[in-house]
């Protein structure tokens, strides 16, 4: 059967649109029809976080959601993350504290702690390894990737005091 | 997944035309959590899916103290825990509702696909239930209210009919000097199933010295999230003791009908539902004398 629909929707700021079939998950239509591959498909069952994204500035597992429901919407994938002026403070900050080994878990571990750090500036580690329980990581046993948020918190932080002064 | 088509209607007057043709087996889809799982395993395989995050009826939550609470059927668990007056006036809907899955399955899941789903570890269900929730259910025929007590009948089964739609969740104003309080017990501290868990409320008398009124629920324990209205009952004219919560407990562990399964033995869940419901009544009661709660 085939029954596309058209949808237009904003990815990392920039307009996009992508013919889709209703049961295609934003996972699928991100990697398979968009090309953006840096999210990646774990369990496909919303256990293991390696498909988060951000939609509307809110995180999801991107398995979770049909690409039929991003219609006018803003999805913000790992991809999004760094720009011109290089890796974004949290990459930086995973990259300092080596937060991953294979890397198969860290786009979602990225774009979970951008979620975490967006509502919660200066998070506990109770509150990091809670927000994280989403996020299974089998190589590094966790210690690297809180410390990892913890480096991201302070950076975000003395970029937003620079800014203001 | 199988092929189907999505449609998302703007009313529950359109929701229902939809999800009563007889002709094509469809079925209501908020957050997908479960349902988009149980599709992917073959479980269900609908000819279309209703999309009812557009439906205002399903997407409020409203707050009056003289009225109560109205939650639409597709508010997220997210939305309701980070909801000032349902934090204020419910926090025993919210220590349930918060524990449903991580961060990501928060800000999709819904408070009306949790009970809808009608596994007997519901998490939301005893919570509701112990809060005198009534569920408003639209169909073909019109609308009608049902006690949350009374929905969920099987495993995955409900009272909902072909073609009906839960549209919201009524909780009654808070009594005054009454708390509720939601524990479980699960091997992880997040992202897990409640092995067992209590759901409870109690309302003291205006010296705080009786307890007026109370009810118990149960989760993960029979095919159904449970009621245990004699456990409540018991409680009834009680002071709130030690020894009083101890004896609601037992009542409600004579109650309980666990299996043995890949989460726990039937003798575990029957020894949890003792500890958890002497231990919510603890942190109702904290509440209801306007405490914070410690477990």
């Amino acid at each position: 059967m085939t029954n596309k629909t058209l949808v237009s929707a904003t990815i990392n700021g920039e307009a996009v649109e992508f013919l889709c079939e209703p049961q295609q998950s934003l996972l699928e239509c991100l990697r398979d029809i968009l090309g953006l591959t840096g999210t990646k498909e774990g369990c496909n069952d919303g256990n293991c976080g390696a498909c988060s994204v951000l939609l509307d500035g809110q995180l999801v597992n991107s398995c979770l959601v049909l690409g039929v429901e991003i219609q006018g919407r803003n999805v913000t994938t790992v991809e999004g993350l760094a720009d011109w002026r290089g890796l974004h403070p949290i990459q930086q900050a995973f990259l300092e504290a080596d937060g991953f080994q294979c890397g198969f878990c860290t786009p979602g571990i990225l774009i979970a702690t951008k979620a975490l750090l967006d509502r919660e500036p200066h998070p506990s580690e109770t509150q990091i390894r809670a927000w994280l329980s989403g996020n299974l990581c089998r190589c590094t046993g966790y210690d690297k990737i809180v410390r990892a948020v913890q480096i991201a918190a302070d950076h975000l932080s003395s970029v937003a005091d620079s800014s203001i002064h | 997944m199988q092929p189907f088509a999505y449609q998302a209607p703007a009313s529950v007057g359109e929701a229902v035309a939809l999800l009563a043709d007889p002709h094509r087996e469809a079925r209501p889809f908020a957050g997908g959590t479960d349902l988009l799982v149980q599709m992917r395993r073959g479980l269900y395989a609908p000819e279309m899916l209703v999309d009812v995050k557009r439906i205002p009826e399903l997407n409020h939550i409203t707050f009056d103290p003289v009225e109560g609470l109205t939650i639409g059927a597709a508010v997220t668990c997210a939305w309701l825990c980070d909801h000032p007056a349902v934090r204020q006036h419910y926090p025993g809907l919210v220590d349930a509702v918060s524990l449903i899955g991580g961060a990501a399955i928060q800000r999709r899941a819904t408070l009306g696909g949790n009970l809808c789903n009608a596994a007997p570890s519901g998490d939301s269900i005893p919570a509701l239930i112990v809060l005198a929730a009534t569920a408003t259910i639209a169909g073909p025929q019109g609308t009608r209210n049902i006690p949350v007590a009374a929905f969920c009948t099987a495993p995955g089964k409900t009272v909902l009919r072909p073609g009906e739609l839960l549209v919201s969740l009524r909780l009654p104003s808070p009594t005054p000097h009454s708390g509720a309080r939601y524990l479980r017990f699960t091997p992880r501290g997040e992202m897990d199933i409640a092995v067992a868990g209590a759901g409870v409320w109690l309302a003291l008398d205006a010296d705080g010295t009786t307890i007026a009124d109370a009810r118990i629920a149960l989760s993960a324990v029979a095919p159904t999230p449970l009621f245990v209205e004699a456990a409540g009952k018991a409680l009834v004219g009680a002071a709130p003791t030690d020894e009083a919560f101890a004896a609601a407990a037992a009542l409600a562990q004579e109650a309980a009908r666990p299996i043995s399964d890949v989460r726990g033995t039937a003798a575990q869940r029957r020894h949890l539902v003792g500890v958890l419901t002497r231990r919510a009544l603890h942190g109702a009661y904290q509440r209801a004398k306007g405490e914070a709660c410690h477990d």
